[in-house]
């Protein structure tokens, strides 16, 4: 739209037409307080702190409700103004239990700042507060009634944010007070964005209420180890006698893609990480099966000098590795590289929930890009097959209801089932479980099995018109049906995709070579060219083992060794024990899962909060990881990796570019193509990087994967700065084809389920405990 | 509709709500007159009430909460047989509304928002019911009683202890 | 049943079918009923609205806009339907006019509906009538049906082209829903909140499409505009305030009740002469001239018209037309008080200055006239009023705020004399409980 010119406090701005007063101030730098207005959600009016005095209005007028004119002169701040707001906040006060000492909010509460501004600080009223009892709505969700001054943010962002509609307001006037959908209790997401959005202490969480006071906290913002969507969280962390306990997660400060938003996972579920009977210390199994403390030297020892035996004297093929979706990139990179060359076998794996090799394979065989999670926060039209975002990529759903509701984007969504976005949905088409593929080419012209059906024609016809699409889909395609997917989408004339998976790190996991046959940027080993080069001539050459092919041949015997890393193989596929009753076992996790039970060596392992690296979320967006939590006793896969290596006597250089003396060597001596130290230093050189001191600091093998995986290669300031970062999808090195091995076993995870992390997250248990518990719903809603 | 079946209302008023929805560009116009209509007949919202009204007009059973605890004619909870409202408002209160409050509250033994322990009669204190004119008022039920004095109040009290002894 | 209540000065235009069974469909044709709607058929929407506004009708609503300058508002081309909202919620203490109409004049609201429908394009109203009033809306539905039945309404009516709905609503107890946005909230089956402006329902109300939201009395007036000539109507009131209106009588008078008078009628004299004096010889303390929300005159102040400007001038409101007179016996605190409670009770809750304000007030107002106040409990009951004046989201927090300040104003003194333990000179003991509501 035309801009408009008007003048605030004296200051000439510009605005397209129809910008929100407020905004336009908040966007010049003029700050202008208010309780109920909120971004995004629709506006309200009610708390009038945001009122200015615009030139030829009689009364003093609400920022939030004005748009900008032509013309318009406004004052922000004058004694009036400041005598209007003081008085609100008076009124306020005069209700409110000013319980600030015992308040979570306090220190961080929209009212106190408020009152310290504009000086509210006589009390005026002598008169006795209405008073309520506080409530507990769920394990998750406090209320504290006295303290809400009802700005109706929870109500919005529950019912227009989450599309779920648990919360209302009953009574009027004075007694109005905010209530739960099922009376005395919520039945929700349980996303905790009521709590968060509360600018009061009115709401607060079962997992953090009355554990600390927010300046005793530091504040570490990061990436969530659950979902693949990748949201940026702040996690508030705080000294405890064994390192330092997480007890809070949010993302008020509203940065990155998920700007304010966090899903039950996001928000609470760290609790797996201050467990009481998280494993501490290495453990290495009796002859009677008991475990039994060790040293880490001593299990260090004892597992490098079983691994090197095994591989000198069965050789790299008897060796089997299994990396993780929740370990950073670094990590992984650094698992496949270890294997590759220090073990010397392509047998190595991970749990995959997407088949994303053959996914930047087509994007890049149709010369086609990969969206960004941000891309569907402005789409003009959306198309979702398969998945139920809902559930599984909380963020997508959030992204999706927020570009319909504020954008008018259109979204076409086909599934299966009855998923809860398809209220947001333009166009919903309903199809058999078995039809994915025959739908994509029905879509492209094809009408065999949609023939006649009339829904199918009016949802291809409407989706025809749209010119500018972005098209997610989840595992219900893969291979050839990826394939024909993307040429079908190849038509719009405006087009990018999103393949949805369902880890933390599931796509860096892929990314970075845990695959056997695939090589980190999607490098085949048997064409490891440039990598032979870097790797050395040791790098075996032919497809190593997969998942499946590994246990296969772990029950007849043919696997000496297996090294897990963060993973639960056994669990998540069923595996039979007895299958590795003769592979040497090295587990390292923080937990005694199915897998590490089987273990002869575990070593205690650091979760995703305890670390720092990066990650990349299923959309290809890169952001960094940093360390928040603490536990004594446990190092992160990557320290392990490195010493485990060290203690088979492996040279660390060569597996991790680091310590002085490299840069000495800028090529003059033995030129830039002679050694792998001199290539890595003139690429830090030109990247204006250091090179690391410490074999464990991550950012050295985050070096090495910046040169070598060219998709990787961003910018690095804006990375370390906390933004994401697309990948250059166009960028990577595929050149596989679509007929491989279909491995991908979808979690079927829910909104209150996360694999392993799930199962050891109390929270998550008591939430689910709490809906088995509330009665059934009544057919009414 | 569906409901017929299980309906919580007389088949007379279940009628008039299947014709009430049809009324309106958007059914949920329906609510108000709704729950007013229903609340006559079940003597109180009720959560049945609540339950079948939400799926009569296709929303949430917090919708139809939101908005019943909003209109102060809407109760949750049964009230006698005879609501006796008095008004109080200025010119009711000018013209002895008080003192009617006070009277029947004495001769009822009740309080506002009690009920006597016979059910017969409930007493409320209410605001202004439109008849400042013809000031003290009373509304029993939804019927008028204008230009009250304590002795004629018992009368219009008598009259009601009559006719529900018929 | 309530009627009007006759005096020499009455000028019986829209009660001139009161008492004579005009709630029948026959008896009001023979009342030369329906006549006006059929004149407006032959006339262009302009042209109707035209009239309007040379009849100088102002709303009857309370904020006595111009009801002709409303229509004009109302956009010619609207991709959504159009509506007649008639807003029968008559709630304002000391108000109890509408309700007359109801009774005695049912089809006068659904003709002058169907004029507004003419007027501006619209094909469906609204007739919303305060819950409590059950009598009057089985009256009003049958008279909706009776017309329905004469092919007045529904579709082809009166034989020509056009079409016409009128749905009779109930409301459910609640003063806020008066306020035009409110209401319309509460016709869409929401609580009674108000909307924020712009737009004006004019231009998108009632589900999105231009609404005329109109006081029943304004709109029952406007068949008796075309039946009598609008500028015959307008020369019956003064400048500016055209025609006459029904006068809500009532408190400490002879003979309260409500009476049709021209606008412009003198206060004192409606006081003394048609409503026959304070009785018992009793002095006048002071009036509330246009329902509760209308700030106190005293005596020395009502040697005015009671039309809009008059009223304005000094220094109140005609409002709804609900005149309270108080004798020297009323405690202007407890009096204050009452009022203000009625509006604590009926705030909405939806913006601070109103939820919390009005709360406040009532408590410091309760327990000021309990005795329990001191010196500056007075100013600051004065400035919480201040302070809500103009900063609430909808008029209700003003109409709470205008009569206490001026009570406080012009009753100080009264004030002062329950300060510091004292409690209320006018009811030394009182044997009950103050009302609780
Ligand atoms: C709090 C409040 C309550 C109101 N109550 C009523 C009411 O009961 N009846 C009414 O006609 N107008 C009421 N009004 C005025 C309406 O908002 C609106 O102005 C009026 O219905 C318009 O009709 P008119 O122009 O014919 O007066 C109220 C306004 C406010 C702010
Ligand atoms: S002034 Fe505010 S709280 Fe009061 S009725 Fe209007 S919107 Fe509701
Ligand atoms: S004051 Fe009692 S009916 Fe109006």
């Amino acid at each position: 739209m035309a801009d408009v010119t008007f003048t605030v406090d004296g200051k000439q701005l510009t605005a397209p037409k129809g910008t929100l007063l407020i905004e336009a101030c908040r966007k010049a730098g003029i700050e202008i307080p208010a309780f109920c207005y909120y971004p995004g959600l629709s506006l309200q009016g009610a708390c009038r702190m945001c009122v200015v005095r615009v030139e030829k209005m009689p009364k003093l007028q609400t920022a939030c409700t004005t748009p900008v004119a032509d013309g318009m002169v406004v004052t922000t701040e004058s004694p009036e103004i400041a005598q209007a707001r003081k008085a609100t906040i008076e009124l306020l006060l005069g209700n409110h239990p000013l319980d600030c000492p015992v308040c979570d909010a306090g220190g961080e509460c929209e009212l106190q700042d408020m009152t310290f501004k504009y000086g509210a600080h006589q009390s005026q009223f002598v008169e006795i507060k209405n008073h309520r009892e506080e409530q507990q709505w769920s394990p998750v969700v406090y209320f504290d009634r006295p303290r809400c001054i009802l700005c109706y943010r929870c109500v919005r962002v529950c019912g227009e944010g989450m599309d779920v509609w648990a919360l209302g307001i009953q009574n009027r006037g004075s007694g109005a007070v905010i209530a739960p959908n099922k009376q005395d209790h919520l039945e929700c997401e349980e996303c905790g964005m009521c709590i968060d959005i509360c600018p009061v202490g009115a709401l607060t969480s079962g997992t953090y209420r009355y554990k600390t006071r927010p300046w005793e906290m530091s504040h570490v913002s990061t990436v969530c180890t659950h979902c693949a969507d990748g949201c940026k969280t702040t996690l508030g962390v705080r000294r405890a006698d064994d390192g330092m306990e997480i007890v809070r997660g949010d993302n008020r400060d509203k940065s990155g893609f998920n700007n304010d938003f966090l899903c039950i996972k996001g928000r609470y579920a760290f609790d797996f990480a201050s467990r009481e009977d998280r494993i501490t210390q290495p453990l290495l199994k009796q002859p009677d099966g008991q475990f039994k403390p060790a040293t880490w030297d001593e299990a260090l020892d004892f597992a490098g000098k079983q691994l090197r035996e095994i591989r000198d004297t069965r050789g790299g093929k008897s060796i089997g590795v299994i990396g993780s979706t929740r370990i950073t990139n670094e990590e992984a990179y650094l698992l496949q590289k270890f294997a590759r060359t220090v073990l010397g076998t392509n047998n190595i794996d991970h749990h995959r929930t997407a088949d994303y090799p053959s996914f930047l394979a087509a994007l890049k065989a149709k010369g086609q890009k990969e969206a960004s999670i941000r891309d569907f926060a402005d789409a003009k039209a959306i198309l979702v097959l398969g998945s139920d975002p809902t559930e599984q990529h909380p963020l997508l759903a959030w992204q999706i209801r927020n570009n319909v509701r504020n954008n008018q984007a259109r979204l076409y969504a086909a599934n299966h089932q009855d998923i809860k976005l398809r209220r947001q949905a333009t166009g919903f088409l309903k199809i058999q479980q078995e039809n994915y593929g025959a739908l994509i080419a029905f879509l492209a012209g094809n009408e065999k099995t949609f023939e006649g059906n009339a829904n199918a024609a009016g949802f291809r016809e409407a989706l025809r018109k749209e010119e500018s699409i972005v098209i997610a889909f989840g595992s219900e395609y893969r291979g050839r049906d990826i394939e024909a997917l993307i040429a079908f989408g190849a038509g719009f004339p405006n087009v990018k995709f999103a393949c949805l998976g369902d880890y933390a790190n599931s796509r860096g996991a892929s990314d970075m070579g845990l695959l056997p046959d695939l090589l980190p940027g999607y490098v085949p080993v048997t064409g490891a060219g440039s990598f032979m080069q870097e790797y050395g001539a040791a790098l075996p050459q032919t497809a190593g083992m997969d998942m499946v092919q590994m246990f296969d041949a772990a029950g007849r015997g043919e696997l000496a060794a297996l090294y897990v890393a963060s993973a639960d193989p056994v669990k998540r596929f069923g595996v039979d024990p007895a299958a590795l009753k003769n592979t040497f076992l090295i587990v390292q996790d923080m937990f005694l899962t199915e897998t590490a039970k089987l273990a002869d060596v575990i070593l205690p392992a650091a979760n995703l909060y305890e670390k720092a690296g990066t990650a990349t979320n299923t959309y290809g967006d890169l952001q960094l990881v940093k360390k928040a939590g603490d536990k004594a006793g446990v190092r992160s896969d990557f320290d392990l990796i490195v010493r485990l290596a060290g203690h088979m006597g492996h040279d660390i250089k060569s597996l991790v570019p680091f310590g002085k003396g490299l840069l000495a060597d800028f090529g003059q001596s033995r030129g830039t193509q002679s050694g792998e130290a001199d290539r890595h230093a003139v690429w830090l050189t030109a990247h204006q990087l250091e090179l690391k001191a410490s074999p464990f600091d991550p950012f050295a093998i985050f070096d090495e994967i910046q040169r070598l995986v060219p998709a990787y290669d961003l910018p690095r300031l804006d990375l370390m700065a906390g933004n994401d970062e697309h990948l250059k999808s166009d960028l990577v090195q595929i050149q596989t084809g679509a007929t491989r091995r279909d491995l991908v076993l979808p979690s079927n995870d829910t909104l209150f389920t996360s694999g392993t992390l799930g199962e050891y997250s109390q929270m998550l248990h008591s939430v689910m405990e709490s809906r088995k518990q509330s009665p059934a719903e009544t057919a009414a809603d | 509709m569906a409901a017929e079946n299980t309906t919580i209302f007389s088949p007379q008023l279940a009628a008039r709500f299947d014709r009430l929805v049809t009324l309106y560009p958007v059914k949920r116009s329906a609510l108000v007159p709704m729950l007013l209509y229903a609340q006559d007949e079940i003597g109180y919202i009720s959560d049945a009430v609540v339950a079948e009204v939400a799926q009569r007009i296709g929303i949430t059973e917090l919708d139809v909460r939101n908005v019943v605890s909003y209109y102060s004619l809407m109760r949750t909870k049964p009230v006698g047989k005879y609501h006796v409202q008095v008004c109080t408002n200025i010119s009711c209160m000018l013209r002895g509304g008080n003192e009617l409050l006070h009277h029947c509250s004495q001769r009822l033994g009740i309080g506002h928002k009690q009920t006597t322990p016979d059910g017969l009669f409930s007493l409320e204190e209410v605001e202004c019911i439109g008849a400042c004119s013809w000031a003290p008022a009373v509304q029993v039920n939804y019927d008028y009683h204008e230009n009250l004095t304590p002795e004629s109040m018992d009368k219009v009290l008598d009259q009601y202890r009559a006719k529900a002894s018929k | 049943m309530a009627y009007l209540t006759t005096h020499p000065d009455v000028v019986p235009v829209i009660s001139f079918r009161f008492g004579k069974g005009a709630a029948d469909i026959d008896r009001y044709l023979e009342l030369d009923g329906y006549k006006s709607v059929r004149k407006c058929f032959e006339m262009e929407p302009d042209a109707i609205i035209n009239e309007v506004k040379t009849s100088g009708l102002r709303g009857r609503g309370g904020a006595g806009f111009p009801a002709g300058m409303k229509w004009s508002f109302v956009p010619k081309e609207s991709a959504k339907p159009k509506y007649i909202l008639v807003n029968g919620d008559e709630s304002e203490p000391g108000t109890c006019k509408d309700r007359l109409i109801f009774e005695h004049d049912p089809h006068s609201v659904i003709e002058g509906v169907l004029i507004a429908g003419l007027a501006v394009g619209a094909k469906m109203g609204f007739i919303y009538l305060r819950g409590e009033y059950r009598f009057l809306i089985e009256i009003m539905e049958k008279a909706v049906a009776d017309a329905y039945q004469r092919g007045f309404l529904g579709k082809g009516i009166f034989g020509t082209k056009h079409d016409f709905e009128i749905v009779v609503q109930t409301g459910a107890g609640a003063y806020e829903v008066g306020e035009e946005s409110a209401l319309m909230e509460s016709l869409e089956g929401k609580r009674g909140v108000p909307r924020i402006r712009p737009p004006f329902p004019a231009v998108a109300g009632l589900y999105g499409g231009p609404t005329i939201i109109n006081n029943a009395e304004t709109i029952a007036t406007v068949p008796h505009i075309f039946r009598i000539g609008a500028k015959e109507y307008a020369a019956l009131g003064t400048e500016r305030n055209g025609g006459t209106r029904l006068f809500c009588l009532s408190g400490h008078l002879e003979k309260p009740g409500v009476y049709e008078l021209p606008m412009g009628y003198n206060l004192k004299k409606m006081i003394y002469e048609v409503g026959g004096g304070i009785p018992n010889g009793k002095k006048l303390k002071a009036v509330v001239p246009g329902g509760s929300s209308t700030p106190v005159l005293l005596p020395e102040e009502i040697d005015i018209g009671m039309d809009f400007d008059q009223v304005a001038k000094a220094g109140s409101m005609l409002g709804s037309g609900g005149v309270v007179v108080l004798d020297e016996t009323v405690c202007m605190v407890e009096f204050a008080l009452r009022t203000i409670k009625f509006y604590q009770h009926e705030s909405c809750g939806w913006c601070i200055p109103c939820r919390e304000g009005t709360d406040w007030l009532k408590k410091s107002l309760t327990r000021l006239h309990m005795g329990g106040a001191v010196d500056k409990d007075i100013d600051q009951i004065k400035y919480i009023a201040d302070n809500m004046l103009g900063r609430t989201f909808c008029p209700l927090g003003d109409a709470a705020a205008m009569p206490t300040a001026a009570f406080v104003k012009k009753f100080r003194k009264e004030f002062e004399d329950h300060l510091n333990g004292k409690g209320c000179p006018y009811h030394p003991a009182p044997d009950y409980e103050l009302a609780t509501v």
